[in-house]
């Protein structure tokens, strides 16, 4: 079995706002192990993102505020790590592309100076090498004319050109994990696919672990190794992709599944989930996910589920539907 | 008897592109480059395509929401483009879009209910004393409380935007509506709501939609007919069954295989294309798909393909189909 590079041990990550304290990530544990792609889903406000910046220390603090748990990379605790330590962690170790690639890019600056930027600070290239090295790069994430591209501005490349350099670009440093932030929502599904492509590619090359964070169930069972799905705040499972998909377990999960119109699959009616995601602030001790469920008990209003190991050794659900306390009700 | 709504013939819609000190025209986008096509009353017609093929472009041209460069567009028989200012107005009601971001289409200063029902009254159509009741019966029919009434925009999630987006239209009792994107930035527990609320109120009120999506298994799921469309043109039209089963042009295939399934155990032949889509200010001569097609040979480059129908109901352009 792989070695773990990045635990999350019982993260948690607030804001304080006006409204109140809203948890984004309420006690999160799981586990990214080495050569592995592990994919976050959840629907927008789940806390998905913040956990990632998080693990890259990118949470503006305040409003954001660590209120406790660990995240181990490699052993460390990076939570515990000065400024310093975490820059070189950062862009070297761990590297993280987004979801729209041109925010990201300095668009008064070619592409070659912001793809030798790192080389030059991390690995402390000669002008010389570090063009020699960006050249690569370019290449490897699969743009003809790299020399052209060298020195052309963000704005002349298509959307999905400037995903390849960014890729291109959190690669520099060699990194030990690539986060993926929804990285191709953003994307028509031609390029989509050719980004996908592209980073299974260079996971079997370089053997980099990824956390890719995505909405798309698709992408999901395209990419993934092992999921994990969050809702409000909270992992409520995780297992093998082959495993989640093919029995799911917690009713969001099932819910999401049985909602997404599925191509040659026409159905008369689409499964819906009904209502919406809660109000972040100030959640209670229950699960999140009561007044929506149609599984809905006592239980599940006043007491939080834990997430426990249900079935095959790795599948862990957080749900009373599979708990003793909740099967006698 | 099938009765057609929508008639478009050879569509043209080009914006120009000024340069220079003295601002002349030194070229044109052809984001509608000749589409021809009809919509049945009754049905949901389905436009798809990447960003940029220019079927939004089709939806405001067919509201007359831009003005042609060439072509026709008839709605139940009349062309719309010669119709005076006055009397397009009193069209109106009868033809109305969603649009894919409903919060930029708020007002964030104007109460939920009010902007509702504002274009009643603007179009004299309801009593101003008679407004409220038909609002509040409109927002039951789209999932919205009554208390929502007085709530403004931005106490709406995404998919309740959606709701008084769609209400907006629906209160105008409309025969036909463009829904431009209309579930693309929701999320998939919210859109299959709003997809199910979409397809109810079509059985409903007899309504007739163009729908735009760059999601071909939302279209699939909504509509009746498809036309894929590719830098300006109509590439493949067919029945949804038909389009799906058996898709000719090789771009709607390269489409649908690009698609990914929730199913990891699927193994699939994948057709990537490669390179990006070119621009529509200057599109590649010949068949405009050649310079990312699998299958394209030499005569792709020079001769455009004839859009022609290949069984009865379905057309491609391509000259292998």
């Amino acid at each position: 079995m792989a070695k773990d590079l990045v635990e999350f041990k019982n993260l948690e990550t607030h804001f304080h706002t006006s409204a109140g304290i809203v948890k984004a990530v309420d006690d999160v544990s799981f586990t990214i192990r080495e050569g592995e792609t592990l994919c976050v889903v959840g629907e927008s406000g789940c806390g998905k993102s913040v956990t990632a910046m998080s693990l890259m220390r990118l949470v503006e603090m305040p409003p954001g505020r660590h209120a406790g748990g660990e995240i181990l990379f490699e052993g460390k605790d990076l939570l515990k790590l000065s400024k310093r330590e975490m820059s070189r962690i950062r862009g070297n170790e761990i590297a993280m592309i987004f979801q729209e690639p041109m925010s990201s890019l300095n668009p008064v600056l070619t592409i070659g100076e912001q793809i030798t930027e790192p080389l030059a600070l991390h690995l402390l290239l000669d002008r010389k090498a570090a063009k020699k090295r960006a050249i690569e790069l370019i290449t490897l994430v699969g743009i003809p004319r790299a020399e052209e591209i060298f020195h052309s501005y963000p704005h002349e490349l298509s959307g999905g050109m400037r995903q390849r350099i960014m890729i291109a670009i959190a690669l520099s440093c060699d990194p030990k994990l690539l986060i993926a932030d929804e990285p191709t929502t953003a994307l028509d599904v031609t390029i989509q696919a050719q980004i996908l492509d592209l980073m299974r590619d260079i996971k079997r090359k370089l053997n980099t672990s990824i956390m890719l964070i995505t909405h798309d169930l698709g992408v999901v069972a395209e990419m993934a190794d092992f999921v994990v799905v969050m809702y409000a705040g909270k992992v409520i499972e995780e297992a093998p992709v082959l495993e989640i998909f093919k029995d799911p377990q917690h009713p969001y999960t099932k819910g999401l599944l049985k909602a997404k119109p599925i191509i040659n699959e026409k159905k008369e009616r689409l499964y819906s989930i009904p209502g919406q995601v809660p109000n972040p602030v100030d959640l209670g001790d229950n699960c999140h996910f009561h007044d929506r469920c149609e599984f809905c008990m006592d239980i599940c209003r006043t007491k939080l589920p834990p997430l426990r190991v249900h079935g095959d050794h790795n599948h862990k659900t957080a749900c009373w539907l599979y708990e003793e306390e909740g099967k006698a009700q | 008897m099938t009765e057609t709504l929508i008639q478009v013939d050879n569509l043209k819609k080009y914006f120009p592109i000024t340069g220079g000190i003295l601002q002349r025209v030194v070229g044109n986008v052809k984001a509608v480059d000749g589409v021809s096509f009809h919509i049945n009353k009754g049905e949901s017609f389905g436009l798809v395509g990447e960003s940029g093929c220019g079927k939004s472009t089709i939806g405001r041209t067919l509201l007359r929401l831009n003005d042609k460069t060439e072509g026709k567009v008839l709605f139940k028989g009349e062309d719309i483009h010669s119709y005076s200012k006055e009397k397009l107005r009193s069209m109106r009601p009868k033809m109305q879009i969603v649009f894919q971001d409903p919060y930029s289409s708020l007002n964030p200063r104007i109460k939920v209910g009010e902007a509702i029902g504002e274009a009643l009254l603007d179009h004299g159509l309801v009593s101003p004393r008679d407004v409220k009741q038909r609002v509040l019966e409109t927002m039951r029919i789209c999932g919205l409380a009554d208390y929502q009434y007085d709530r403004y925009p931005h106490e709406f999630s995404g998919g309740q935007r959606q709701r008084i987006g769609i209400a907006r239209a629906l209160i105008m009792n409309p025969e036909f509506i463009v829904a431009d994107e209309p579930v693309s930035a929701l999320d998939v527990s919210i859109q299959a709501q709003i997809i199910n609320l979409l397809s109810d109120l079509q059985r409903e009120k007899n309504l007739t939609y163009l729908f735009i999506s760059h999601d071909l298994s939302v279209v699939e799921h909504l509509c009746n007919r498809v036309g894929v469309m590719y830098l300006g043109s109509m590439v493949e039209l067919a029945d949804t069954e038909e389009l799906f089963s058996h898709p000719l042009h090789p771009y709607t295939k390269a489409l649908m295989s690009a698609i990914p399934i929730p199913d990891p155990t699927l193994k699939r032949e994948r057709i990537i294309l490669k390179g990006d889509i070119p621009s529509p200010a200057n599109p590649p001569s010949g068949c405009k798909f050649h310079t990312r097609c699998p299958i394209a040979a030499d005569i792709c480059k020079q001769a455009n393909p004839e859009y022609r129908e290949v069984r009865k109901g379905h057309f491609v352009a391509c000259h292998f189909a």
